[in-house]
This record gives structure tokens, sequence and C-alpha cells, in this order.
């Protein structure tokens, strides 16, 4: 492919033709609708042809990192964070503001997690690029941010002389616009936000820390509290003695997901039971039918570090509450895929049935058993999931030849009732094969995934399985009935496939998937599947597989070697598939993920607000330097370490275009098999 | 497991079986302890129905149990017919501690003998007996004399005993329909084995298939559902879902 020089990203040295080109940047396609079915069917010469605008990004971007007096190394943790964690609530009572006004009093005229333009660059240039600078940043205007904070003080003040959780969520109401800009209290500790220019002018200090490596970092309370995030909060004793103590608990978590029918019925809770959380339940359904009757529609509030995000879907309403520093577009495709669970378990016809007989019906009894299934994606989604930041899929990375083998052998067995057959590997995509006419959505396969390789549910059962679903991107008027049976990754031989996968599977687990709209079809896909493992047993293919899933990601290093990259996303948009190295060795435990996640949550955020027209976006923090890239074709996430300088992270970023260019076909399915 | 490692040279047949009862009583557990001698404290629902397979040695012969762990839940009972249509036998499931269970298990019953083969073997299986007073070694015993115990148990008057279900009431019910009757604890593998051996037994030997058996008998019953258009993908679907009434 001969365009290396269109949309490589532009180092120091070859970014001066770059520099005039911002009048040609567009505003990079946002992921809606049109592009969330994975076009396997995509031909090849789509990619080549397109032209690739240039980046925006000016030489004195890069230079500046080198040049300037600016950064200052990493400093380590400070003890606030710490107190902020440890008392973990947002309860307008904690110290949160306290905190903050003690060690941060520029806050309230800075906005400070922003990796808007506003953060780093202001300082930056002296050169003249400034202006190109103070243009973007007119997205982000400072006294959005200011009317934040001052809203977040009023709340203060509020609650201070009444003390009710009711009253401080109301009077959230007034910071209702400041939809993705708001504050991350968590950020800070888990790696979200950026060092506030405030912060690094104040601070004089020289320390080394890299927290992404270290021990320091991971040990303190803030991590305990995080590890703590997933534990069930238990019930509350018949006499109520505990209630105090579950219900702190219940604040500290850092992530909630409600849902409750318009009628104010509880239908799921992430966490605790309905009986302890049911005042909050209540307070939320009013404030929300409190705008329906203002005709006005509620998306979103914040209330004390805390982002609301409300969508209502017919007859339902969705709650995210995150600490997790997310903007209201990314809970927003969360609460989607809680719904699009609902969906699947029911249908929208059985849904909608269902509120117009019944208003008040408890949806709690037909959804029983989806439980699991909607806690598993509000878990992935608090740990963080690349999946579902870049609405794309991740396929297992084999050789252009092996899928096509694959493929065949899926094709040459298929039997007549099947729509959709798939083998997924440890939630890796190895090979689709589908009706010409229907193409498979992100979405749905989201779904399928989170059945069955993070709710227990179906694995642990052995055997194989009959599951009758409603995909809803595909359909969501009806069922379809799927056959899934796992193959290990660990054992040799397909033959004891069936037989020995009743140890309950791990999760490299090779999962077969056949998809028909016949319910009664379960002998003849599990035919096929005999016929298929048999044949890829017999070509080699699932001795292939198999290893592609035992060697795992390739780590940054082994990508580009010597990298300074610690980890990165690349999204191919045509294929609406991404590819990433694997997490070893920086990022192991599940808060360095978290914090990882974080990142990309805020990298992504300011790439895709609305008025951004960026096409490059450098974000430097105490902890690490990172790099947004959006061009027609791609979206690029990349993350070094703190001591990293711009040049070699864009070196590196152009080494990740060129080995995706080159394995392209390895990394994503592109064509797929058709029938 | 160590069953399915060797093929002996006895006479194998096959046997369908299948799992009915209501939510949560403890069928899967079961399965699991049968197929795996394993048992977990917070097992998830089933969704649909799984499937797996046991082969079970008996004295004279190997018996590869083919058994449909459906699951309890209301929305995917329209479900069952096409799980115990050719099944020769079918293990009815109630929880012990749970009133209502056994009423539902009742209605499997009567549904399987209105519709699923007419030679069907049934068993009627009270399980959770860990969370009785019964001590486990004296449980066959007990079930006898254990009227008195029972009506006891209705007020759960004992610390431990959570049984809601009489051994009589539910062996009463067993005799008149033509059941085989056992309580059982997935938990402890209490009567679990037993159970299965049961029902190898009372299937004649003329009844079993061979392997190969099953598959052609789900093709067949396929063919009526199988449209020919893929166009009509959605609308067969839509036919469908009046099958998960909700
Ligand atoms: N104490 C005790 N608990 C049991 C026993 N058998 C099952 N359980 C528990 O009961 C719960 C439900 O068990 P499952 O095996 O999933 O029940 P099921 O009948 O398969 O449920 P569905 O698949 O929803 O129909 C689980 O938490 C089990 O651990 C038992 O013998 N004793
Ligand atoms: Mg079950």
């Amino acid at each position: 492919m001969g365009h290396d020089g269109e949309d490589s990203l532009a180092t120091s040295e070859g970014g001066e033709e770059l520099a005039n080109d911002r009048s040609k940047a567009t505003s990079p396609p946002r992921d809606g609708e049109d592009e969330s079915t994975i076009r396997v069917l995509k031909e090849e010469g789509a990619e080549t042809s397109s032209k690739v605008e240039s980046s925006t990004i000016s030489q004195a971007r890069f230079q500046s990192l080198e040049t300037e007096q600016e950064y200052r190394p990493p400093l380590p943790p400070r003890p606030t964070n710490v107190n902020l964690l440890r008392e973990g609530s947002y309860s307008p009572k904690s110290s949160l503001q306290r905190s903050r006004k003690t060690s941060r009093p520029q806050l309230l005229s800075t906005a400070t997690t922003a990796l808007s333009r506003t953060d780093i660059h202001t300082q930056s240039y002296q050169d003249g690029s400034r202006e190109t600078f103070d243009a973007s940043a007119q997205t982000t205007p400072p006294s959005k941010a200011t009317a934040a904070f001052g809203s977040i003080k009023r709340i203060k003040d509020l609650s201070g002389s009444e003390g009710g959780d009711s009253a401080s969520v109301k009077s959230y109401a007034p910071s209702l616009e400041t939809g993705g800009d708001v504050e991350s209290l968590l950020g800070e500790v888990l790696g979200a936000s950026q060092e506030s220019p405030a912060w690094r002018l104040h601070s004089t200090q020289n320390g080394a820390l890299n927290p992404f490596d270290s021990v320091a970092y991971e040990d303190d309370e803030a991590t305990v509290d995080f590890y703590r995030e997933f534990d069930e909060i238990g019930a509350v004793a018949a006499d109520g003695e505990n209630e105090e103590q579950l219900l702190n608990q219940w604040k500290s978590k850092r992530k909630h997901f409600l849902i409750l029918s318009s009628a104010g019925k509880p239908i799921y809770n992430r966490h605790g039971d309905d009986n302890l959380i049911s005042g909050y339940i209540g307070i939320i359904q009013t404030i929300i039918s409190f705008y329906e009757g203002a005709h006005d529609q509620l998306k979103g509030f914040t209330a004390a570090g805390a982002r609301f995000v409300v969508m209502s879907q017919g007859p339902l309403y969705l709650v995210a509450i995150s600490k997790l520093g997310e903007n209201d577009l990314q809970l927003r495709v969360q609460l989607e895929a809680l719904y699009m669970q609902i969906l699947s378990t029911l249908t929208l016809p059985n849904l909608t049935h269902m509120f117009s007989n019944r208003p008040s019906t408890d949806l709690r009894r037909p959804l029983q058993g989806t439980e699991p299934l909607l806690s598993a994606l509000a878990d992935t989604f608090t740990r963080g999931s690349p999946p579902t930041l870049l609405s794309a899929l991740e396929c297992l990375k084999v050789r252009k030849t092996h899928r096509q083998v694959i493929n065949d052998t899926l094709l040459r067995t298929r039997c007549e009732t099947l729509l959709y057959g798939l083998i997924v590997a440890s939630g890796r995509l190895v090979s689709v094969v589908r009706p010409r006419k229907h193409s498979l959505h992100p979405s749905d396969l989201q779904l399928i995934f989170n059945m069955l390789f993070e709710a227990r549910g179906v694995k642990a059962g052995g055997g194989e399985n009959w599951i009758p679903l409603c995909l809803p991107g595909f359909n969501k008027n009806g069922y379809l009935y799927m056959y899934v049976s796992f193959v290990s990754a660990y054992e040799s031989g397909g033959e004891e496939g069936r037989e020995g996968q009743n140890e309950t599977g791990k999760p490299d687990d090779i999962a077969i998937l056949l998809i028909s709209a016949n319910k009664e079809s379960f002998y003849d896909l599990r035919k096929m599947r005999d016929s298929l493992v048999e044949e890829l047993e017999a070509n080699g293919s699932m001795a292939i597989i198999k290893s592609a899933v035992r060697r795992g990601r390739p780590t940054a290093t082994d990508i580009v070697p010597g990298t300074v990259l610690r980890h990165f996303l690349y999204k191919s948009r045509a294929n609406v598939q991404f590819t990433m190295p694997s997490y070893e060795p920086s990022f192991t435990t599940l808060l360095a993920k978290r914090r990882l996640l974080s990142l990309y949550h805020a990298l992504h955020a300011s790439v895709h607000a609305k008025n951004a027209h960026l096409k490059v976006h450098h974000c430097i923090s105490r902890e690490s330097i990172s790099l947004a890239w959006v061009t027609p074709l791609f979206e690029l996430y990349c993350v070094a370490g703190p001591h990293a300088s711009r040049n070699a992270l864009a070196q590196s970023a152009n080494k990740v275009i060129q080995w995706v260019r080159r394995e392209e076909e390895r990394v994503f399915i592109i064509g797929g098999a058709v029938f | 497991m160590a069953d399915t490692a060797a093929a002996p040279p006895k006479p194998s047949s096959s046997v369908k079986l299948v799992l009915l009862g209501e939510a949560a009583v403890g069928k899967s557990s079961l399965v699991l302890r049968f197929v795996n001698n394993d048992f977990q404290e917070n097992k998830e629902p089933t969704i649909g129905a799984a499937f797996l397979t046991q082969k079970s040695h008996l004295p004279h012969r190997t018996i590869k149990f083919e058994i449909w762990d459906t699951a309890g839940q209301e929305r995917f009972a329209s479900l069952a017919p096409m799980y115990y249509r050719n099944a020769q036998s079918a293990l009815v499931v109630y929880d012990l501690t749970k009133p209502t269970s056994l009423v539902k298990a009742k209605h499997w019953v009567a549904e399987l003998q209105r519709q699923a083969s007419p030679g069907i073997v049934i068993a009627l299986v009270g399980n959770k007996l860990d969370l009785t007073n019964e001590d486990a070694t004296v449980s066959r015993e007990a079930n006898s004399g254990e009227g008195a115990d029972a009506v006891g148990g209705e007020v759960a008057e004992e610390g431990g005993d959570a049984r809601k279900i009489s051994t009589k009431e539910g062996r009463e019910y067993a005799e008149e329909e033509g059941l085989l009757f056992f309580e059982t604890s997935a938990k402890t593998g209490v009567s679990v084995q037993e159970v299965f051996t049961a029902i190898a037994n009372a299937i004649p030997e003329t009844q079993m298939k061979g392997a190969k058996g099953p598959g052609a008998t789900g093709a067949g019953t396929g063919q009526t559902a199988l449209g020919s258009e893929r166009v009509n993908l959605n609308q067969r679907a839509e036919g469908a879902k009046e099958g998960c009434a909700c």
C-alpha cells in the first residue's frame, strides 16, 4: 500500500507540510448507526482509494515538549487523593469539596480534568502557534467549567444546612448543561484526568514515580477501594441495624446502573437490594418525571463528583451513575447495551405489550435470570472495555490464508438452517459465516460475548447449549436460537472436546456459535458443529486457532521494537474492528487496566467532542503521555510512560499504523465468509 | 469423569433424559454432580437448555445418557416439548424447602403424561435434602417412618430444618402417578447417582437406542419448521417468539 506519506503522523522533522492543512480538517465521522455493522464484505480497494486527511498538528506542538520548560517530571501521589478516596462517598457531606479547596485553590477558575486543549497547550506556545490552540479551546470555554464548579459549591452550601440527599441531588440540576466536560474526582487517581496546569505550576518536586509501574501507587487505599467495587452488598438485616453501613458501602461504589419503569418500579440495580436504596430510586424517579412533566427530557446531571446520565427507552428509564470520569456519550453507549440486553431477553413487542397492558408491570419476573447478564455487562463497563468504548470488535490474529481456510470450512460444513456461524476465541472473533443480505451488529455480538465469556452461567454448565435469544441489531422483534459449544484451547484433539469440556471452561476457550431462526434445529447445528470441528482438526486450523489463543496478544514492544508505547488501541472505522496489544507487562492489575481505560475514555471524549475538529490530540500528565489520532480511516489511541518524548510517541504511532497496514488482513476480518 | 475415558466392551446404549422443574430447584446442580461430581454454591440460572452426555457403567451394560438440562424460568417453558418429545426418561425436580416447586413439578408430570412418549420413565426428585434435618446417611431409611417428623417440619421447629414438603407427601404422590421417587442433595451428593441408575434400570433394554439414534430424530422434527427463503428470516423469528411467551 503506497500511501504512507499521507496518513502517517507528522513528527517534528516531517510535520512542516502538515502545519497549514488545518483548513481541510473536518470533523471525523462519529460512531453512528450507519457505521455499526461489521462490513466484513468491504472490498479492499475502498481503503486505499479514500483520501487521507492530514493532521492539524503543527510542528510547534511536536517541538514543544523538547524545547519548553513546561513539562516537569511526574510527582508522587498527593495525600489528598487518598483522603478523597478513603471517604469515597459522593454524599455532599464528604470532604471532597473541602480537600479540594485546600489543595487546589485554582480549581474554580480552571478546568482540571480536562483533556481539553486548555489543559496542556496553553502555556506551551510562545511561538505563534498559540492561536491555533486558542481557536480550538473555544469549544470548552472556561466559563462553562466555572459554572459547573460553581454549582458544586452551591450544593455544598445547601447540603451543609440541610444535609438531605434529596436536596443535594435536586440542586444539581443547574449543571445539567455541562455535558461531557464534567470533572471527575476519580480521574485523578484512576488516571483519567490530566495534571492540571495549576497543579503543575505549583509543583516543584521531582519525583520519578511512574504510577503505571509503581507498586506504591497500587498499594494505597484508593486501590483497595476499587478492588471492593465488585463486592456484593449484603442484605439489610431484619432490624435494619446494618442499614447505615450498607448505605455507605453503596455510596462508595464508583459506578451504578439503575433501570426502572416509567411508573417507578425498580427493574435492575447493580449494587444492593431494592429495599436498601428505595429512597434513592424514588428520588431519581421524581427528578426524571419532574422534567418529563415539563416536557423537557432530563439527560444528565452532576452531583458531588458523580455524573448521572438518564436514558429513556419506551417504558424504561435507564440511569448510569459514574465517578469514573466517563462522559455522557460513553455512558449512553453503556446504557444502550443494557437496554439491548433487556430486548435480547424479551424482544421489543413483548416489552411494549407488557407495559401497554399494564403500565405497572413488574419486569423483574419476566427478566428473571437476566440479572447476571446485566451485571456482567455493568462490571465490564466498570473495569473498562475497549470494545464498548470503540463500538468495535476485536479479532483473533491469524494469517490471512489460515483464516481463509477456516472460512471455507465454515462454508463447506454449513447446514441448511444456519443463519450466522461464528468461531470466537476468548472474546475475539476468529471467523464468521453469514448470509449476503445480513451483516452482524457489534452490539449483538457484544451481548453474545458477554453471555459466553463474562457471565458464568452458560460456560459453567459445561456441555452444549441451546439458547433462545433476540439479537436486537438483527431483529428486535423476534427470537433466534443459538447453539454454543466450547472447545478448550489447552487440550489437544477436538474429539474429546465435547465430553472433555465438562471441566468447566477457562477464559481462553474457543466457542463455536451457530445461530438459526429455527428453534428445532439443535440437532442439525450439532451435526454441523461435529463436522466443522472434525474438519478444522483435520486441516490443522484448530491447532492454529489454539496456538493463537495460547500465544495471546503481542506486546507493544513485539509490535514496535524498542517503542516507548505502553499500549494502544487502533480502530479501523471501515471494518468496525479494533486491535490492541497485550496488557502485559504494564497493565496487569485491575486498577492499572482501569486507569489505562480511563485515559482512553478521556482521549476518546476529547476527539469525539461535539465541536472538536481535532485530528491529533496530545495529552501529558504526570503519569503518562498519550495521543489520540483520528482520520476517516482509523482512530488510534496511544499511551507511553511519562518520560517519553512527544516525538518518540509520534514516531511510535506511525510505526503502529505501518504495522496495522502490514498486518491488516491478519488483525482484521476483511471479507469473511458469505453465502 | 473417569467414566468417559475408556469404552469397555460391554453392550452400550443411549438413554435420552430431560430435567424439568421450577427455577433454582437444583436441576443443573444435580447434573453437575452426576457428570462432574462437583457442586457450585452460587450457580447461575440456565439460559435455554444445556445438553450433556455422560456414560454410566451398570453391571451388565454401559449406558450413555444424553441429558437435556432445561431452564426453569417461565419464559422458556414453551420450548420444553422440544426437549421431552423424544425423551425416554425425565427427572422432575422440586425443592424440598419450597412448596410452590412441588406444585410446579406436578404440572410437569401431568404435561409429560399427556404429551411425552407413552413409555417415558419419570422420576420425581426432591432436592436440597441437606437443608433439612435428616442426616445424609440415614436419609434412605428415614424415608419410610417419617410422617411425624414431616408434620413438625412444616413449621421448621428446629434450627436447621428448612423442610417444607414431607417425604410422605412426595412419596405418596409419586406412587399414585407411578413415578420413581428420590430425595437428593446435589450439594452433598446424597442419592444423586442412585437416581440415574434407577432410571437406567427402569428402561427396558428394547427401548434403548443405539448411539446414532437421537441425531436422526432431531433432524426429522426440524424439517417441519424449515423455511427455504432467507428473506423470511424475520418473519420466522417473529413466529418463533410466540413460543417464548412472557
Ligand atoms: N443447599 C443446597 N443448595 C442447592 C442444592 N442444589 C442446588 N442448590 C443451589 O440452588 C441454586 C440453584 O441451583 P441450580 O442448579 O442452578 O438450579 P436450576 O434448577 O438448574 O435452576 P434454573 O437453571 O434456573 O432452572 C444454586 O445456588 C445451587 O447452588 C442442594 O442440593 N443443596
Ligand atoms: Mg439450571
